[in-house]
């Protein structure tokens, strides 16, 4: 039954093979799950969070686990742009997956240089974050007002020469403003959603967690809030979405496409199981193939809402 | 390289209140994949959206028609709980081998430092025949000195020196205490190896930067993914750098990382 399902969907004019992504920031370049499954069974790859210069993070601890869920707060450690196209891009590059460079920049021009840089490089797509909650400049700053959301796009779009998708935060009151902003301001395609702000204290030490106090809430915790988020800025927005947050199974995957979304991106699951972007592929299509669908791109925006 | 792996629980002993030895059958890890004691294994707890536990391997052995691996946990929380309710005949997700072990040398002579749960990760080493070694091994008390696995150093290493913090078995005081002792008096060692709460290795490391004696630490930091993808396990380094315990550890160098970070 459901090898019979078209599984390829488009997002921003890039054909996927399949909808299922990897989130990033939980997948580092491939090379780590690389040896637990071919890269190839993707439908494409959002890579470790770039900055223009290399950058060691925030200190540890670095990870909490919370209730279906986990915190965290990195802090975009990356080896910056120019290091992963000499290191890393030649090396996805071996696989039939499409790659997405996501960028972070502490002034919008760094955001064009990256795009540059990065679409001379050769990347299928870039994912413009404006929504890590873990580092002081650039990243939430930019997601939370629409006017700064909105001049990050358009400098991404003057200076990148393959599709720009926006990566969105839900720490904000209302996120179709953001969505429609970056959507105004020249966005292909939006991606949604980042972590959720969040804190975990050791009631003995009385010491959170996190060195960093707070953190990114991510997990099956968080999947009811990225269905909620989707859905409303599907209904805002014209333009496609990558759906992403707390996603496990094919199950929860099609309730994002419902809520609207035309792909989606696996990410802390993966900590459970390094094989989990394949099971939520299969499980999608078996959903499409027991709703007698031929292919899988027609559950987007399916929802039938009261 | 690591695989995923379906492991078999083929023993589990009750070492005190809170300790456990479970012994996995493990395919060809040990032989295929050089599994050894000192790497750990990523380790599904039951609920299959828990993040996996990272537990340290004790010892390996090539085996028919499995290699085995002995893990001897504590239990600290949800995870690790339902870990130590495991029984012979019962299944395991594991993802392994991950991490480097120590760094060794046949004919090499080696002072190993343990501290309670971080004494096992040292049992490989001390019972292997391929190097000389003395033991310093400490635990809170008497009744955390698990038997068991500090007979398995006595009966292999030149000398095995026990501490307790309360003084209830052995010497009373920390391990570094004893571990000064013994450099004062012999200093030839190839290198210290030394796995324990964090406090009990920057103390180690001191001494050890003493005496000039090279020193390799296994570390622990919370950890996500176990496999380097995540960056979540960071260990701060003198020179400014971020390693990882999953990935660049559990061992590292000891001058190597910023003890006050």
């Amino acid at each position: 039954m459901r090898e019979k399902v078209d599984l390829s969907v488009e997002l921003a004019g890039v054909t996927l093979k399949n909808p299922v992504a990897v989130a990033s920031g939980t997948f580092g370049f491939g090379r780590e799950y690389g040896q637990f499954f071919d890269l190839s069974a993707l439908g494409a790859i959002c890579c470790k969070g770039l900055t223009l210069h290399p950058r060691e993070g925030n200190p540890p601890p670095r990870i909490a686990e919370t209730p279906l869920g986990m915190l965290n707060s990195v802090g975009l450690q990356n080896p910056g742009v120019d290091a992963f196209i000499r290191d890393e891009l030649p090396f996805l590059r071996q696989f039939d997956v499409k790659v997405i460079a996501n960028i972070s920049g502490n002034t919008p021009e760094e955001y064009g240089v990256m795009c540059e840089k990065l679409s001379e490089a050769g990347v299928d797509m870039i994912e413009v974050n404006i929504s890590c909650p873990n580092v002081k400049a650039g990243g939430l700053a930019y997601g939370t007002r629409p006017d700064l959301a909105a001049e990050v796009t358009a400098e991404a779009k003057r200076h990148a020469r393959v599709p720009v998708m926006v990566k969105l935060s839900p720490n904000v009151t209302d996120i179709t403003e953001i969505a429609k902003a970056a959507a105004d301001a020249g966005a292909d395609a939006l991606s949604l959603i980042n972590t959720l702000r969040g804190m975990r204290i050791d009631v003995n030490t009385r010491r959170p967690i996190l060195k960093m106090n707070t953190g990114g809430l991510s997990g099956p915790a968080v999947l009811p809030v990225a269905v909620r988020m989707v859905w409303e800025v599907a209904s805002a927005v014209k333009l496609p979405i990558l759906g992403m947050g707390g996603v496990s199974t094919g199950e929860d995957a099609a309730q994002l496409m419902l809520a609207g979304a035309s792909a989606v991106a696996v990410g802390t699951a993966l900590f459970a199981d390094p094989c989990a972007p394949l099971k939520v592929r299969d499980g999608l299509a078996d959903v499409a193939a027991r709703q007698g669908l031929s292919a899988v791109r027609e559950l987007t925006g399916g929802v039938r809402p009261w | 390289m690591a695989v995923q792996q379906i492991c078999t629980v083929v023993e589990m002993t009750q070492l005190d209140a809170s300790t456990w030895w479970m012994v996995l059958e493990v395919g060809k890890l040990v032989e295929q994949h050089g599994l050894t004691g000192g790497q750990f294994l990523q380790v599904k707890c039951g609920h299959s959206r828990l993040l996996r536990r990272p537990i340290s391997v004790a010892r390996t052995q090539w085996d028919e028609p499995e290699d085995t691996a002995a893990l001897i946990f504590e239990v600290r929380g949800e995870g690790t709980r339902w870990l130590s309710r495991r029984k012979a005949g019962d299944k395991l997700d594991v993802l392994g081998p991950l991490g480097n072990g120590f760094d060794v040398s046949e004919k090499g002579r080696y002072l190993l430092v343990g501290g309670g749960i971080g004494v096992p990760p040292l049992m490989e080493y001390g019972e292997s025949p391929r190097w000389s070694k003395v033991a310093v091994l400490g635990f809170r008390t008497k009744d955390k000195a698990f038997p068991a696995v500090v007979s398995r150093f006595e009966e292999n290493c030149e000398q095995t020196y026990l501490c307790t913090d309360d003084g209830t078995l052995g010497r009373h005081g920390f391990v570094d205490g004893q571990v000064r002792e013994i450099l004062e008096q012999d200093k030839a060692f190839t290198g210290i190896l030394a796995c324990g709460p964090r406090p009990m290795l920057k103390s180690v490391a001191a001494v050890a930067a003493h005496f000039g004696v090279p020193c390799q630490m296994s570390m622990e930091e919370r950890m996500a993914c176990g496999v380097g993808a995540c960056l979540g396990c960071a260990i701060q380094m003198r020179d400014g750098t971020m390693k990882h315990v999953c990935k660049d550890g559990p061992v590292f160098n000891a001058e190597e990382v910023d003890w006050d970070a």
